[in-house]
């Protein structure tokens, strides 16, 4: 019948508004059980596009008739193949265009809260990959906290607004996604902000983000306070934004908590990690509404698309805030890893300014689930 | 530099091409011989393996030629359903015992040159079974000889012809590459 594009923005909105769609993801079998598009009511069937290279009659029973049907691969070249196949049997399909990859790259923009005096604070949900940054907009100036690699969308909406871009923060060196920080400070002139005890090796430079610093976003004094807390890794720092918001970094998340492993260091961390989730965030406001730098499962994500919740909630419902024998807990962070993430040795590398892939190695590094929490 | 039946050129092909391209180029293949792939979609490395899996025809392995990458893939043939005939075969483990034991025994492996190069038993000597005549004679009619290929009946075949020039030492490894648990070696990057 027909074939049409479907881009990853309108299959971001399916996700979030919860609607029904059949994907058919035609890339191999070890990419799909590795990563795919994740949703509540995403019904999905992998079949390989060179499975069907004789036909699609095999599957034509499988594909529900009362639903939209959206062909999936890496690309989109074989998705495109199998979705024609499917319109000459008489289907009307949707292809995603640019495939997983372009799926890996979508921001999904949503608005968090509004701060004292007019401000605003801004989540960007990458959905495909689990990360999440923010901007911080107050007076006519902005502040990016773990910006992904696409800085368009963080430089485009600031100019939208007429906010011009003056500080920019890693809570971390990120070892799951290539950072765009240090582009965004280059291109607009801000302050690029990273916590020095994670950047021993760097490149380039930064101003050194230390526990207790303050810094100040418009003219409204919107404050955002450093909070030293190792774990995740040995320079993690977590953000107060206006006495309202925790932006926890790789920490804590809203399901789950930071994995202090990837520099290879987990049995010395997990010491730091205990001691930041049960003792310096016990020692906050519980009021503050948590904004994570990840989410790992759809179910952590509100109606509207953003992730946060406050930490009273979380001190109720994480499993890993509610462990109280030491020697569990170790047990469960180090004994409890996941796979570590795709290429994450040459995303560290890359952050530090040692290695300069070329955009389409970068976007190959970054493929695939985010991996950095445990639940 | 491993030689193949054929090559085909898929660089600058984007999925499902290269896939598309490597079928049509095995149909035109007979059993047994060896394609190489050459193409530049990183992609291409997984889906061939699992397209490979699924089809029965042998993906052999990958080497990166700068931004190539050259894919070596063996048709499927119907070697396993055929009856061995050499009267002297020795299991994988007896030979493995035997070659920690005794580093001078010979093993010929008489697989395609592709498929030695990416897996192969230390020291064995390469003889694809099409060229075994050619070359016997660089074998010792006196020495014990073990031959070795994926499933052990190019190997049976092999044995045969060598037993017909007048070799009487000559052992036949079952079940052959595919179960080998010994060590091996590879000849390419």
């Amino acid at each position: 019948m027909s074939v049409k594009a479907m881009t990853a923005k309108e299959v971001a909105k399916k996700v979030i508004n919860k609607e029904e769609l059949f994907i058919l993801d035609v890339r191999n079998e070890s990419a799909f059980n590795d990563w795919k598009i994740e949703g509540d009511k995403i019904e999905i069937l992998n079949t390989p596009y060179f499975d069907l290279f004789d036909g699609v009659e095999e599957i034509m029973d499988a594909i529900p008739e009362n639903k939209e049907v959206l062909v999936v691969c890496a690309k989109e070249g074989s998705s495109i193949m199998v979705a024609e196949m499917l319109s000459d049997a008489g289907l009307s399909v949707y292809y995603l265009q640019g495939g997983m990859k372009a799926w890996s790259e979508h921001l999904e923009h949503v608005k968090v809260g509004d701060l004292t005096n007019g401000g605003e604070i801004h989540q960007f949900v990458r959905l495909g990959k689990g990360c999440l940054s923010y901007m911080v907009v107050s007076n006519g100036e902005a502040a990016i906290i773990d910006p992904a690699r696409m800085t368009d969308i963080y430089l485009d909406y600031a100019e939208s607004i007429g906010a011009k871009i003056t500080h920019v923060f890693d809570t971390h060196l990120h070892a799951d996604h290539i950072s765009g920080g240090r582009e965004i400070a280059e291109k607009t002139k801000a302050t690029y902000w990273l916590p020095p005890k994670d950047a021993t090796e760097v490149q380039f430079d930064y101003q050194p983000l230390e526990g207790g610093k303050t810094i100040t976003i418009g003219n409204t004094k919107i404050n955002i306070h450093a909070l030293y807390s190792p774990g995740h890794t040995i320079g993690s720092t977590s953000f107060v934004v206006d006495d309202k918001y925790l932006l926890t970094g790789d920490i804590l998340f809203i399901d789950s908590i930071g994995r202090p492993d990837l520099a290879g260091m987990a049995e010395d961390w997990v010491g730091d990690l205990r001691e930041t989730l049960y003792d310096r965030y016990r020692e906050l406001s519980d009021d503050l509404i948590v904004l994570p730098a990840h989410f790992m499962i759809i179910e952590e994500l509100n109606e509207d698309g953003s992730v946060a919740k406050p930490l009273a909630t979380l001190f109720e419902e994480n499993h890993g805030l509610n462990i109280a024998d030491e020697a569990e807990f170790r047990d469960m962070v180090t004994g409890n890893l996941p796979p570590q993430p795709n290429a994450y040795q040459e995303i560290r590398e890359t952050n530090m300014g040692k290695i300069k892939p070329d955009d389409e190695k970068q976007r190959e590094m970054e493929i695939g689930p985010n991996r950095c929490a445990i639940r | 530099m491993i030689q193949t039946n054929s090559v085909l050129d898929a660089k600058g092909l984007a999925c499902p091409m290269p896939i598309v391209k490597t079928k049509k180029a095995l149909n035109d293949l007979e059993p047994g011989e060896v394609l190489e792939v050459q193409a530049t979609d990183k992609g291409s490395t997984a889906d061939l393996k699992a397209w490979a899996e699924s089809t029965g025809h042998q993906y052999l392995g990958t080497i990166n030629e700068g931004t190539v990458l050259k894919h070596y893939l063996r048709k499927a043939s119907d070697e396993e359903k055929e009856e061995k005939s050499h009267p002297n075969v020795i299991r994988n483990e007896e030979l493995q015992q035997k070659l920690e034991a005794n580093h001078n025994s010979v093993v010929l492996d008489v697989r395609e040159s592709a498929e030695y190069a990416f897996n192969h038993i230390p020291n064995a000597k390469s003889i694809p079974l099409g060229e075994l005549e050619e070359y016997i004679d660089e074998l010792d009619k006196e020495s014990e000889i073990y031959v070795v290929c994926r499933t052990g009946n190019r190997s049976d075949l092999a044995s045969q012809k060598l037993t017909a020039a007048g070799f009487t030492k000559v052992f036949n490894v079952v079940p052959g590459m595919s179960e080998w648990e010994g060590p091996t070696e590879k000849s390419v990057n």
